[in-house]
């Protein structure tokens, strides 16, 4: 048995669990970038970066587009890379509230290892998409046989016409605009 | 005896359970030589329909051999009888049944008042389907309990092979019922949305209609491919605008008839409204995923039919109620009154018009249905049907 799904076929891969991965991100990133656009100052509070509000902001507005890009896409390669590069403009701006006498240091360094976690997800990630062939399988089995009409197709259309719609499953006659004869072009003559 | 039992999301395991025994007057008791896996049992596989507990036994597509007869069934059942299993239990008696609506029976469901509570009325009882339908056991097993056995069951001649027979217990009229609800003039376009078991029949069976043309909607090339031998025009939704190809083989009028063969788990991805729904479900603000129900109410032409036998479990969110009350649209739902159709199937594949067959892919002992769920939830290896052998 081969190990694909509709899923993985859908991207040309060969493994569900690297899609299932790109999803979860995805969803992450959207998750992320509503939590970063609802409370910035929140964030910038617990990271001692007061001021940059702003910047916490338009991060959120880049990870909805990426999260949307990977979800939406046919193929969520590029849109994973971006991740990375977002990923490391994170991590290169968390190291900034790292300088000076900043109290919330301890918040930082969570931030950091967690923003690492998942540097980590993307990388592998990207990189097993990026291995995988772009292409399409084609069809494991082939159904074209598979009519189901042991008399053929065109004994069978229409065979079963004989049978009666059951009154409570039949469309109002008011309802049947395709069936009526089309009205005369000239009215009749009244009697 | 041997039965595929429910322990919890995506969690079946082939055990060890209690023979089934008579528990009441009407009952009967068949030893199982086919049944199946349906597409609606993957809502339960993937816990997306509530009432199941642990150890409940799976399956309502079962048929079997009388092995054992009640003392108020004897009349109409005897050891020995070969019968197709109806997923739906029925009464035979209620006000309900005797207009021909079996699936909602008043009398079979001996947990109503729950599904009175979720959905204002009591509906019939089902077999292996959750707690909400009665909690029966259900037939993928050895050997089924089936209650109300003297009105639940269908009778099939020696002589035709089980696979051809099986399909009675749900699939073929439940595809059938979905384009007996179209009420299928020679003009029109029958347009399916999924190609899986259900979809397969309700494009069979729009053909048998006489249907002017069939559309079909999938994206896994096998079940495409399955369509299009069945006299359908496919379109891959990966590939194509639905709406856009639908226009263009209408000459733009839309559908006439829309059916939804999909349900509450549509798998489309790549649109607004698909990632909207997985994220509220996820979050647990939507219960099902009704991409579909969308798509049709937009493209059907107006004043006509939706037909829904796909399985819708709770609350939907975003549906175009404008569009189908100004397009006047007809919607007709429900699940299947499968003993209302089956006399006039079962001609039908006597006659050769039909031969359900054609859809069964995989054929299993017992001991490998557990991992057929997944196989099958997952479209691996070009699983269209699992037909199970105890």
């Amino acid at each position: 048995m081969r190990y694909e799904t509709e899923r993985t076929r859908r991207r040309g891969h060969a493994d569900t669990a690297t899609d299932t991965l790109a999803r979860g991100l995805g969803l992450f990133s959207i998750a992320l970038g509503i939590a970063e656009i609802a409370a910035p100052r929140a964030l910038a509070r617990a990271l001692g970066m007061k001021g940059q509000e702003g910047l916490i902001a338009g991060y959120g507005v880049r990870e909805i587009a990426t999260g949307i890009g990977i979800l939406a896409s046919k193929d969520p390669t590029p849109w994973i890379w971006g991740r990375v590069a977002g990923d490391g403009l994170d991590l290169a701006t968390l190291a900034t509230a790292l300088e000076g006498k900043n109290p919330k240091k301890g918040n930082v360094g969570i931030a950091m290892a967690a923003v690492a976690g998942v540097t980590a997800l993307d990388v592998y990630c990207a990189q097993t998409l990026s291995r995988e062939s772009p292409h399409p399988l084609p069809p494991m089995q082939d159904y074209s046989g598979r009519t189901g009409y042991p008399r053929g197709i065109e004994q069978s259309h229409g065979a079963a016409r004989d049978f009666e719609v059951p009154p409570d499953f039949r469309t109002p006659e008011a309802l049947r605009p395709y069936t009526q004869p089309e009205a005369p072009r000239h009215p009749q003559p009244s009697m | 005896m041997k039965a595929l039992v429910w322990h919890g999301t995506t969690d079946i395991r082939c055990d060890s359970v209690p023979d089934p025994r008579i528990e009441h007057p009407r009952d009967a008791i068949i030893k199982v030589t086919s049944c199946a896996i349906c597409g609606s049992d993957l809502h339960l596989y993937d816990h997306f329909m509530p009432g199941m507990k642990s150890g409940d036994i799976m399956g309502h597509e079962t048929m079997g051999e009388v092995v054992d007869v009640g003392a108020e069934s004897k009349g109409k059942l005897k050891v020995g009888d070969r019968v197709v299993i109806p997923f739906t239990i029925i009464c035979g008696e209620c006000d309900q049944c005797k207009r021909g609506n079996f699936s909602v029976c008043e009398r079979t469901n001996r947990n109503g008042h729950i599904a009175a509570k979720a959905f204002g009325h009591t509906t019939a009882g089902l077999f292996g389907y959750t707690h909400l339908t009665g909690g029966y056991a259900g037939g993928q097993a050895e050997y089924l309990r089936v209650p109300f056995a003297d009105a639940t069951h269908i009778k099939v001649p020696d002589g035709i092979p089980d696979e051809k027979l099986l399909f009675l217990s749900d699939i073929f009229p439940t595809g059938w019922q979905a384009a007996v609800q179209c009420d299928i003039q020679p003009t029109d376009t029958v347009a399916i949305w999924g190609c899986g078991p259900v979809g397969q029949m309700a494009i069979r069976s729009a053909i048998l209609l006489g249907a002017k043309q069939v559309i079909a909607i999938d994206r896994v090339p096998e079940r495409l491919a399955m369509a299009e031998a069945g006299g359908a025009v496919t379109i891959n939704f990966d590939e194509e605008s639905v709406i856009e190809r639908l226009n263009e083989l209408t000459n733009g009028r839309g559908p006439e008839k829309c059916i939804d063969a999909v349900g509450m788990e549509a798998h489309a991805t790549a649109t607004i409204d698909s990632m909207y729904d997985r994220v509220k479900q996820a979050t647990m603000m939507e219960t099902d995923r009704p991409h579909v129900l969308r798509e049709m109410a937009y493209v059907c032409r107006p004043a006509g039919t939706l037909s829904i036998p796909g399985v819708y479990g709770g609350l939907l969110d975003k549906i175009p109620f404008g569009a189908i009350m100004n397009k006047g649209l007809t919607i007709r739902t429900g699940q299947t009154h499968v003993n209302r159709w089956t006399d006039d199937l079962l001609r039908r594949i006597e006659d050769g018009q039909i031969d359900p067959s054609f859809v069964i892919t995989h054929t299993v002992s017992l001991d490998e249905g557990p991992d057929m769920y997944k196989v099958f939830r997952d479209k691996q290896d070009g699983c269209i049907k699992v037909v199970i052998k105890p």
